[in-house]
């Protein structure tokens, strides 16, 4: 069959166009990621910012004797409802503490209930129409604000959403990390060093490569099973305590920092190892002297990069049970703690609507100290990465 | 008096018996070169090669003392094993400093010992996955033991409901018997999956080829990393997210077209996971794209392909092997996931082929097996364990098959970068 000219270029035309429209897709494929990055971050900037602003009202609090005994007293029937039980609890405690109080009555900005707090950024809250009212006359008078949210911070986990916060969570994700990296840092890069260093190339040492590539593919949770049944069961170490999160995220960060590791010292030029050996050096001696701080640069980076990923994992925590209900920030490596995601977690699963704000606000507190990791890691390895 | 206490005491003894040590040889070998002698190593190499004899063993002492205690339940008054160890480290030391001669090469000595030690840390790796196995398998017996391995392979109902109760001595008060029929729960795995590849696969492999293929160098050091956030997000976050802001999307959509979709549908997980999923395949597609030879776009332009064409027909096809790889790994990746599907996938083992309702997966039985209070030799908490052994298995080999497939691509075009 003969084609003319014209078909000819048709043809041509058209599969012109077919490669134009791949490029196209894949584009597309590439904007509809980032899309979702871009919905993903609005959706929890909007759930999750208002958690950092908190109710204050700003009531009559009257310290008579009545009020030393029933906290309840202290404040007008109207607004009773309106304010936060935690606040109402310390009273008596406060009266105690501070006898002068006794007899007076000041105006004071109090902590107001999650409600309230709800009802004020506009969001559905269970209120009757008369509270909804109280509080509207409230913020007529300037009386009720939305202060930032130093409890936030500062308090642990509650049952009452005004008063809930991630300090145990952030203390606990501390103790639980120092402990990853005390134990995975000097594994991971003793592990590194023999591999690079020092190995024979044997069928051992390609056991131990082909072990650690693998450890780095197993899902999470499988770690969560061997912490449980190995170091708690078996070694007797303390369930839901730091230590033991600690142990189980090490091990799952030691192929990370291993291999991050093993880069770095790959990328040490040989003639610096050839030199060391040239002026008499030991092997022991050329590693640590010229090759290990000459890679120390991209072990931070790895490392870094590790903890971040071992900052962010949860399902391996919660089988160790590190999901304990924790309302003071403790200090023990021994003693129940909880870390940020787990807090999430936890928060998460409350069905009270205020905590969803809650976990939004956790949420964006835990992604901004991870991007920071992250970025840290990345001017590190700008700032010292060296071309050989 | 208290274990604390003791142990603070017995290192700060070492402490104070490695300095002695260290200062003794070091003094005894600076005479003995002062005295004209040379010597194999320096005086600093002798001193701590004598630390090393000192502490090494007694601490070696002390580790084996009360492992064997955990172990055997050897009943070893922790003083005297200390006391023990400080004994050991004080012959240590005498032999130690009476090493101290010129024709001693300390410094290989030296170099022995940090092999060694090198070596033990590069074994505690493969202690790390003989432990996972171990406790896995061990566990995962005593289940089988008390369950038909054939019922928990074929079972299509997976009722845990009252074997606490069991263990607890009181059976009869549960009114049903225990089933531990795995089937749907592997069913809801492999459909979450599923979903997720059906997001993940397309669009992280058209983004690997944008990138790789057409983006200007300037889009690809901006679009790199951007893409590597989607990875970095804390798996808990994803599973809020799926269950706060897409769940009820879906439901909403759904209801919208008059089907009725439950909030805990599996759609939302999946999506949500295949979405976290994608910078796993872009990432490594990327570099395997990267990495198919030159000439052979140069080749398949020369004979007048178009772009598409050739992208379609020489270099996707050169780079499936690597791309395969990448799959496999993501699907292994997914079947593990956990946080996502205990937040925001069904509790309800469900066998059903509608995404929209909702089912339950592997991972979250786990979880739901080894959280809350309950007797650990149930074979509910223990079923969780059997659990994680499929799991195990199933992961190790697709890890295993996308190793040998990159190495085949490797191998082929001769690239060692990957």
């Amino acid at each position: 069959m003969r084609q003319s000219f014209d078909d000819i270029s048709a043809q041509l035309r058209a599969r012109h166009r077919k490669s134009a429209r791949l490029k196209w897709i894949s584009m597309g494929a590439l904007g509809l990621a980032a899309l979702f990055l871009v919905l993903f971050f609005a959706d929890m900037l909007v759930k999750g910012l208002p958690a950092f602003q908190q109710a204050k009202i700003q009531v009559e609090v009257d310290y008579s004797e009545q009020a030393s005994q029933i906290p309840l007293a202290a404040v007008n029937e109207d607004v009773r409802p309106l304010v936060s039980r935690g606040y109402l609890r310390l009273i008596p405690g406060r009266m105690r503490d501070n006898p002068d109080l006794l007899g007076t009555t000041r105006m004071e900005w109090v902590l107001a209930d999650g409600q309230v707090d709800q009802y004020l950024k506009g969001h559905h809250a269970r209120l009757s129409d008369k509270e909804k009212a109280v509080v509207d006359r409230l913020k007529e008078e300037g009386r009720a604000e939305l202060p930032f949210n130093t409890t936030f911070f500062t308090s642990g986990d509650s049952k009452m959403p005004e008063l809930a916060g991630i300090a145990s969570a952030a203390m606990g994700t501390v103790l639980t990390l120092l402990v990853t990296l005390a134990v995975a840092f000097p594994i991971g890069v003793m592990t590194a060093v023999y591999l690079e260093e020092f190995a024979p190339d044997n069928r051992f040492t390609q056991l131990i490569e082909i072990n650690i590539n693998n450890l780095a593919a197993i899902p999470s949770i499988l770690f969560g099973l061997l912490g449980l049944a190995i170091f708690i069961n078996f070694f007797g170490v303390p369930r839901s305590s730091p230590v033991i999160g600690g142990l189980t995220l090490a091990l799952m960060t030691l192929p990370v920092i291993i291999i991050a590791t093993r880069t770095a010292l790959r990328s040490v030029p040989d003639s610096i190892r050839h030199a060391a050996f040239g002026v008499g050096c030991s092997r022991w001696q050329m590693v640590r002297d010229h090759v290990l701080p000459l890679a120390l640069p991209g072990i931070m980076t790895g490392s870094i990069i590790g903890l971040a990923q071992a900052m962010g994992e949860t399902a391996p925590l919660i089988i160790v049970g590190m999901v304990a209900f924790i309302p003071d920030v403790t200090t023990s490596f021994t003693d129940a703690a909880t870390v940020l995601p787990a807090q999430i977690f936890t928060w998460a699963g409350e069905p009270d609507r205020a905590f969803i704000e809650k976990t939004s606000g956790g949420i964006l507190v835990l992604l901004a100290v991870l991007i920071t990791l992250n970025a840290t890691a990345v001017v590190l390895r700008k700032k010292f990465e060296r071309r050989w | 008096m208290q274990t604390n206490q003791l142990l603070a005491m017995f290192s700060g003894s070492l402490l104070l018996l490695g300095l002695i040590a260290y200062f003794l040889a070091r003094g005894k070998a600076a005479r003995v070169r002062a005295s004209g002698t040379s010597m194999y190593a320096q005086p600093d190499q002798y001193g701590w090669f004598t630390v090393m004899s000192t502490a090494g063993p007694a601490l070696a002492v002390g580790a084996v003392g009360s492992f064997v205690m955990l172990l055997v339940g050897a009943e070893i008054p922790p003083l005297l094993l200390l006391a023990g160890s400080l004994v050991v480290a004080c012959a240590g030391l005498v032999i130690g400093v009476a090493m101290v001669r010129p024709d001693f090469h300390a410094r290989q000595a030296i170099e022995r010992v940090i092999r060694f030690f090198l070596a033990g840390a590069a074994l505690i790796s493969i202690f790390t996955t003989l432990g996972i196995l171990l406790s896995i398998v061990f566990e995962a017996i005593r289940f089988f033991q008390m369950q038909s391995f054939w019922d928990f392979i074929t079972g299509t109902t997976w009722n845990p409901g009252a074997s606490f109760l069991a263990a607890a001595g009181r059976a009869e008060e549960g009114a049903s018997a225990a089933q531990f029929g795995s089937v749907p729960l592997f069913a809801g795995t492999f459909m979450i999956t599923f979903i997720a590849m059906l997001v993940a696969i397309p669009i992280g492999l058209l983004a690997a080829i944008y990138m790789a293929e057409y983006a200007p160098p300037k889009v690809r050091t901006f679009a790199k990393p951007v893409l590597e956030v989607l990875a970095g997000i804390p798996t808990v976050v994803y599973g809020f997210f799926a269950a706060i802001t897409v769940a009820p999307i879906i439901v909403g959509i759904a209801g919208f077209f008059g089907v009725e979709a439950s909030f805990n549908n599996a759609l939302a997980p999946g999506i949500v996971m295949g979405i976290m999923i994608i910078p796993f395949i872009s990432s490594l597609s990327d570099d395997v794209i990267n990495s198919v030879p030159n000439s052979m776009r140069e080749g398949s332009l020369a004979l007048g392909l178009t772009k598409g064409e050739m992208i379609r027909d020489i270099v996707v096809p050169a780079a499936l092997p690597g791309i395969i790889s990448a799959s496999l790994l993501a699907v292994s990746r997914a079947l593990g996931e956990t946080m996502i599907v205990v937040m925001a996938a069904g509790m309800r083992p469900n066998l059903t082929a509608n995404p929209l309702e909702d089912m339950t997966t592997v991972t979250v039985r786990i979880v739901a097996a080894l959280t809350g209070d309950q007797e650990f030799a149930s074979a509910e908490t223990l079923s969780a364990f059997a659990l994680g052994l499929v799991l195990f298995v199933v992961t190790l080999s697709l890890n295993l098959v996308s190793v040998i497939m990159i190495r085949r691509f490797r191998e082929k075009y001769r690239v060692n970068n990957l």
